[in-house]
Formats: structure tokens, C-alpha cells, sequence
């Protein structure tokens, strides 16, 4: 997140222009749900809170659309999103060492995000690169057949 | 309405064209087993429970939620229905909590009967459990994930019926269970304590916070002198819990039972409700001559004053100040009592037997109190006083009492009728009548706001003058009313509204019904009859010719309304803000 970023008003007024749009609009709350996540990067109690009075939706409703889709997070997302394979077969070649890893360079755990929000380490399904495993994703660029000793290499490459 | 001809197991009939198959089936005699069905609140077809073949529908359907047509052929028995219905019931208990020996539902729970109907003696599939945390942290409901079920019917009625809308399902797949925004306790969301969730709940994933043992040291602890009020709704349901047909009158088991727990004194809130009448008709009186906020709003319900705080800010003035019943009547034991029986009012327990559990909440409301003492102790519901009963071995069906003890013994008819949705209306008007017009009224049933209608209006002469009112039950029509209210549409002095559907004979706190028995009995007409049937009984039918209440403001509280009333049976209400973000 940039600097001129932090005023929080201005994200208010922007997705209330964004409801705005999409009041009387049957099935607004996803497409609001995504502008939200797009101007905030995440989704907390406030951001659904807004929506909840905005578009008249209660917050139970909401809150159960935003956990139901992993691409909505209530949690602030980092710059670069570790994600790290836990499917059956990068598993099997210690994924879950490599995870622990990540966790302990980082010191967060999953589904949170380094208090400079620039990592989020994340656990996700099989990604479809078997022949890899274990892979690990960092925004779009994909590592393989990863040793824990790997790491801390791999992180020192974006702390620059 | 048309009919339909359809063919059920090879047996021809006619049904009305807007039956579901399960309708259908069960008027031939076929119970078809259902569980997240729940006629007019939950007809969602989601546990696929009521498998059924239809010839012109290809693979096995929910009947609950197919619609008859003409021609349709169906069957309901058949090997491939039987093990997929066997198979979808095994799936639910291999991630179910199955520890019924010490369930509070043991014997009331419809997944335990189900289980047993379809024959089901092992488990094929051991699976992963989800472990969820005990929301432990309200003072009236207790949720444990570990027993849902994920039927949906707490959210249909949370959200459709009373419109309150604090949980919903979350996460999905293997994770999908049933909780509020943010995980929060059910104790920290606009929650309004209705318990409706419980009692549509097959399962035990929602409950009372159960308070009997509380009441038990209370009463083995000599040193206290614990007193029972009764309130009206809980005679005509408690019998259910002992296998007594729906809508039979329990008075006086009830009270004899009481007396053999082992309270000191057995008192009736209706009691409570006759000073209630005194104090909210002198304040309607009040505010009809004065020019004060109308119309005014009945404040009896506590879970409709938390519904109001939380979605009404804006009718809070209107809000009768009155307390309740139940706060009214503890108020006034912890002090006229208490010097009339010379007991010191610290040394009093009063605990309150309620068809409710908003009461719990209500009575921990720092402002029930006097002089620093709660007007109530321990709210137990309807179903928890019937554990307390079996627990102490009193068979309920030969012990009987005829009255309630003095000094705060009969109340009148108007009392007893505060238990059924338009009996706060019905009982004002009675008093109001006679105290503007000085004559007596002719016709005391009041019909126009009686029935289970989810919004009556009234316009009732008095005098000269022409009284408008409106009754709403359940939170969602209470919304609508105000709604109405707010855009001008609709105009009136005087509101009665209660936060269960039906009022109060259908509280959260009361007997628990299957789905089965709510199909075919509509709980809220059966137990309201009883109520009617009570008060006509009794000899003194309206709250001021009630004795002992005039014998009250005679010796202690002076006038209605006056200083001392509104010291001890009145209060104020809060602007509650929904999710407060410093959470
Ligand atoms: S909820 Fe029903 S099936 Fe589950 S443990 Fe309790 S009684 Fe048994
Ligand atoms: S008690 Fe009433 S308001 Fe609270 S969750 Fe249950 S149905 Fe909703
Ligand atoms: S809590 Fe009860 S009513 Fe709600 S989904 Fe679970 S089992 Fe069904
Ligand atoms: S799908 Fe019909 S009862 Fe659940």
C-alpha cells in the first residue's frame, strides 16, 4: 500500500459511490464486494458493515458470501501472497515443512500478513503442478521442488 | 383451489394443486422422514432426507419441496430410496457429536428419533469431526456447532420470520456451519434473545442457558426464602413436556409441583400483569390528555425491546415505560412483601418461571433492580421447570393444587390472557374502558385482537372517543407494522407488540415440537384456546378489580403512575448500536 493510501475517508466515499452504482441492482453484492476488496485490499468489519447499511443486506448474510469465496478476505492482504501447496502430493514431499518455514521466516502464521503488509502466507488446494512438488506460488511467479532451506533465499529476493 | 390427481405407492388420489409430494404423501399415511423441513418456515430441500421416485423425473427427488401435478406417479418405498436415505443419515452422524446419553435433547431430538426409525445400528464411515468451540457467553442461549446439523431452519427463522438475521451459514464445504458475522457470540450481535432458533432447532446445536441448578442451591440453602412466580404462557404448555396433549390446561399440577420442589412460596406473575395493566393504561391515559408521544408501545416483551433498541431507535419514546410483568412483580415481592412477611428483601430469591428466554437477559439489565438488588434472581424456562420436575421424581400428572399461596395470590382473567398475542390489548382495554367511561363493559371478549394474524387493528369505543390500536407478534411483523408507522401510512394510539410469533404461549422458552407434530398442529392456536378457556373461568376477569393489586396501591404504592410505582416499576431504554466496531 502506497503512502497517499492511508486516508481511510477517501475509501469510505469511494465505495459509497460504488453502492451508490449498484443499489437497485438485483445480485449488487458480490460485484460490491469486489470493488470493496479492490479499494481496501481486504475486508473488515467496517468495509461490510458500510455494505450491510447500504445495500440493505444483513451483516450475517454478507459475512457468510465473504467467507464462502477465497478470493474475499477479512484479513489486510500482503504486497506478495506466499501460497503454498497443500494437496496430496506436494504433502506427501513435505509441503508442510516448507509451510512451517515460511511461518517462522515471517513469524505469522496462515492467513495473516507481516505487520509491513508485505507477505500473507496462505495454504491452498492442489495447484495442478504435481511434476513440481512441492510448489510454492509468490504472486505469479511459481518455485519447485522446494528444500525448507530454500526459504529464506526466496524471501530475501523480495525484501529488497 | 384445483386439484390434481396424482398415484402415491400405487394408491390414486386427488390432492390440491399446491401440495408438495411429502403433503401428498402424508395425507394417504405415508410419513415420508424428513429433517430440515419445517412447514412455511423451512422448505429449502437441502438434507435430502425425503427421497422419493418419480416416474417422470429422472433420479431420486426431495418430495418436500417437488409439487404435485397432474398424472405424477410416485414412490415412496423401494431398496434404492431406502439405502440412499440410509446413506444420507449415516453421513450427517459421522460428523455428528452422537453423545445423546447426556444430551440436553435426549428424547426430544429429531436426528436421535430419525436414526432409530431408519434402522441405523453402526456407523460406516468414521469420519473427520469439525471441533467447535460452546458460544457459552449469552446469558439466555447456548449454541454448540458440534450438534448442527446445517438443516438452515435457525437461519429461515431468524432472518425470514423475525427478521433479526444474526446468523447465517459460513464458510463452505467441509467447514459449512452456522455462525454470526465475524464468529462473534450470539451475546455480542443484535441477537434479541427470542430463542425461536431453539425451538425449530431438531437438534441440540441451540439452547437455553440452563439456570436449574442455580434455582436447586437456591432453594437447599435454608438461610434464603426463594419465592416462584409463574407467568401466564407456561400453564397451557407444560403438560406437553409430560406427554398431555397440546393446548391442556396445567394450572394446578404446575402449582403443586412447585410447592413440592420445595419453594417457600408459589406466587403468579399474572399478578404482575394486573399491576402492569394499572400502570400502562394510567400512562396511555396519560399521554393521550397530555399530547404525549404516541402511539404508545407495549414494553412487556423483552425481545421485542431489544429488537426496538436495536432497529427502532426512533420509536424508543414511544415505548411504554412500564417494566414487565415479571420485573414489576419481583420488584414489588423485594419490597412490599418483604416488609409485609418482615423478611429481608437480601434474604428473598425470586426466581421466575417463563415461557421465554429474553427473560434471562432481561432480568440481568442493570436497571431491573432496587436499592441494588435484582427485582428477579433466576429466570428458568417453561422446559427447564419440567426437568426440575422429573428430576425430583413428582409425578406431575396426580399432583395438583388448587391456588396460589397468599399474600399475592389470584390474579384476574386480564392477566392470564397477557399470554397470547393481543392479551395486553385486550386486558388495557378492559381496565381503560371502565375507568374513562365509569361504566361497566358489556362484552368483555374482545375478539378483533385475538387469533394468531401476525397484524390486527382495532378500533374500540370509548366513550365518545374511538381508541385505534394495532397487535403485531413476531419481530418481523412488529417491523412491518413500523414501517407503516413510519411512512404515515398507518396511524394509532396504542401498540401491543410481542416478539414471538403468536405471543408468548409460543416463546423460546417453551415445549419443543417436532416437525412432524408442527405440520399438523399449529402450536399457537392450540395453547392460546387454553389461555381463553382459563380466563374465562376465573371470577375477576379485569386487572383493577383484582384485590390484591387494589389492596397495593392502598397501602404502599399510592397512585398509578405516582412516585413510588415509578421508582419501582418503571424503566428507560437504550440506543443499542449493531456491532459496535470497538468489539
Ligand atoms: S443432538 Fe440428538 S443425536 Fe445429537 S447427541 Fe443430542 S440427542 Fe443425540
Ligand atoms: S434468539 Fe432470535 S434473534 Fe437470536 S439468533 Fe435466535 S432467532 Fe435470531
Ligand atoms: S443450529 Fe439447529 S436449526 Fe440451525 S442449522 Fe444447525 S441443526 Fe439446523
Ligand atoms: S430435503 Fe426434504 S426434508 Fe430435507
Amino acid at each position: 500500500m502506497s503512502k497517499n493510501c492511508q486516508c481511510g475517508e477517501d475509501k469510505v466515499c469511494q465505495l459509497d459511490n460504488v453502492i451508490k452504482e449498484h443499489k437497485n441492482i438485483a445480485g449488487a453484492l458480490i460485484p460490491v464486494l469486489h470493488e470493496a476488496q479492490k479499494i481496501f485490499g481486504y475486508l473488515p468489519m467496517s468495509v461490510q458493515k458500510q455494505i450491510s447499511k447500504g445495500l440493505n443486506i444483513s451483516l450475517a448474510e454478507i459475512y457468510g458470501v465473504v467467507t464462502f469465496y477465497s478470493e474475499f478476505s477479512t484479513e489486510p492482504k500482503g504486497e506478495y501472497q506466499i501460497n503454498v501447496c497443500l494437496g496430496t502430493a506436494c504433502y506427501v514431499k513435505g509441503a508442510n515443512d516448507i509451510l512451517e518455514q515460511f511461518k517462522k521466516q515471517l513469524k505469522i502464521d496462515v492467513g495473516q500478513t507481516t505487520s509491513d503488509n508485505k507477505f500473507s502466507i496462505n495454504a491452498c488446494r492442489c495447484v495442478g503442478a504435481c511434476g513440481l512438488a512441492p510448489v510454492v506460488t509468490i504472486n505469479e511467479e511459481v518455485y519447485g521442488k522446494l528444500v525448507a532451506d530454500d526459504v529464506k533465499g526466496i524471501l530475501e529476493k523480495y525484501q529488497v | 383451489m384445483g386439484k390434481v390427481n396424482i398415484t402415491i405407492d400405487g394408491i390414486d388420489m386427488k390432492v390440491p394443486e399446491d401440495y408438495s409430494v411429502l403433503e401428498a404423501a402424508r395425507e394417504v399415511g405415508v410419513d415420508i422422514p424428513t429433517l430440515c423441513y419445517l412447514k412455511d418456515i423451512n422448505e429449502i430441500g437441502a438434507c435430502r432426507m425425503c427421497l422419493v421416485e418419480i416416474k417422470q423425473a429422472r433420479g431420486l427427488q426431495a418430495s418436500c419441496v417437488y409439487p404435485v401435478s397432474e398424472g405424477l406417479d410416485i414412490i415412496t418405498n423401494s431398496e434404492s430410496i431406502r439405502k440412499a436415505r440410509k446413506a444420507t443419515l449415516e453421513l450427517i452422524l459421522s460428523n455428528h457429536d452422537r453423545s445423546c446419553l447426556t444430551c440436553n435433547r435426549n428424547n426430544s431430538c429429531e436426528l436421535q428419533a430419525l436414526s432409530d426409525r431408519l434402522n441405523v445400528r453402526e456407523l460406516r464411515y468414521e469420519g473427520e469431526k469439525t471441533l467447535y468451540p460452546l458460544d457459552l457467553k449469552s446469558h439466555s442461549i447456548v449454541r454448540d456447532n458440534n450438534k448442527c446439523i446445517l438443516c438452515r431452519r435457525c437461519i429461515s427463522m431468524c432472518k425470514n420470520i423475525q427478521t433479526v438475521s444474526v446468523i447465517d451459514t459460513t464458510e463452505r464445504g467441509f467447514y459449512s456451519n452456522i455462525s454470526s458475522p465475524f464468529d462473534l457470540s450470539l451475546n455480542d450481535v443484535p441477537c434479541i434473545s427470542c430463542g425461536q432458533c431453539i425451538n425449530v432447532c431438531p437438534v441440540n446445536a441451540l439452547r437455553e442457558k440452563d439456570d436449574t441448578e442455580l434455582v436447586w442451591d437456591a432453594i437447599n440453602d435454608k438461610s434464603k426464602h426463594v419465592v416462584v412466580q409463574t407467568a401466564p404462557a407456561t400453564r397451557v404448555a407444560i403438560g406437553e413436556e409430560f406427554g398431555l396433549p397440546i393446548g391442556t390446561r396445567c394450572t394446578k399440577n404446575m402449582v403443586g409441583a412447585l410447592r413440592r420442589i420445595g419453594f417457600d412460596k408459589v406466587f403468579d406473575t399474572d399478578t404482575g400483569a394486573d399491576l402492569t395493566i394499572m400502570e400502562e393504561g394510567t400512562e396511555l391515559l396519560h399521554r393521550l390528555n397530555n399530547g404525549g408521544k404516541l402511539p404508545m408501545i407495549t414494553s412487556c416483551s423483552p425481545g421485542w425491546v431489544t429488537f426496538c433498541e436495536y432497529n427502532f431507535p426512533e420509536f424508543l419514546d414511544n415505548l411504554s415505560t412500564c417494566k414487565s410483568p415479571m420485573q414489576m412483580f419481583g420488584a414489588v415481592l423485594k419490597t412490599y412483601y418483604a416488609k409485609k412477611t418482615n423478611i429481608n428483601p437480601a434474604d428473598i430469591i425470586v426466581v421466575a418461571v417463563m415461557p421465554c428466554i429474553a427473560k434471562k437477559a432481561e432480568s440481568k439489565r442493570p436497571e431491573m433492580s432496587v436499592n441494588g438488588l435484582a427485582d428477579v434472581d433466576h429466570v428458568i424456562t417453561t422446559r427447564e421447570l419440567a426437568k426440575m420436575i422429573k428430576e425430583a421424581g413428582i409425578d406431575f400428572h396426580t399432583i395438583s393444587s388448587d391456588h396460589y399461596d397468599d399474600p399475592m395470590g389470584d390474579a384476574s382473567g386480564a392477566g392470564v390472557i397477557f399470554g397470547a398475542t393481543g392479551g395486553v390489548m385486550e386486558a388495557a382495554i378492559r381496565t381503560v374502558y371502565e375507568i374513562v367511561t365509569k361504566k361497566p363493559l358489556d362484552n368483555l371478549d374482545i375478539i378483533s385482537v385475538r387469533g394468531i394474524k401476525g397484524i390486527k387493528e382495532a378500533n374500540v369505543q370509548i366513550g365518545d372517543f374511538t381508541l385505534k390500536a394495532a397487535v403485531a407478534s413476531g419481530t418481523g411483523n412488529a417491523r412491518k407494522l413500523l414501517e407503516m408507522v413510519k411512512s404515515g401510512e398507518k396511524d394509532y394510539h396504542f401498540i401491543e407488540i410481542m416478539a414471538c410469533p403468536g405471543g408468548c404461549v409460543n416463546g423460546g422458552g417453551q415445549p419443543i415440537q417436532s416437525s412432524a407434530v408442527r405440520s399438523k398442529y399449529d402450536l399457537r392456536e392450540e395453547r392460546a384456546k387454553a389461555i381463553y378457556a382459563e380466563d374465562v373461568k376465573l371470577s375477576v376477569r379485569k386487572s383493577h378489580e383484582n384485590k390484591l393489586v387494589q389492596k397495593l396501591y392502598k397501602e404502599f404504592l399510592g397512585e398509578p403512575g405516582g412516585h413510588k410505582s415509578h421508582e419501582l416499576l418503571h424503566t428507560h431504554y437504550i440506543d443499542r448500536e449493531k456491532y459496535p466496531i470497538s468489539q
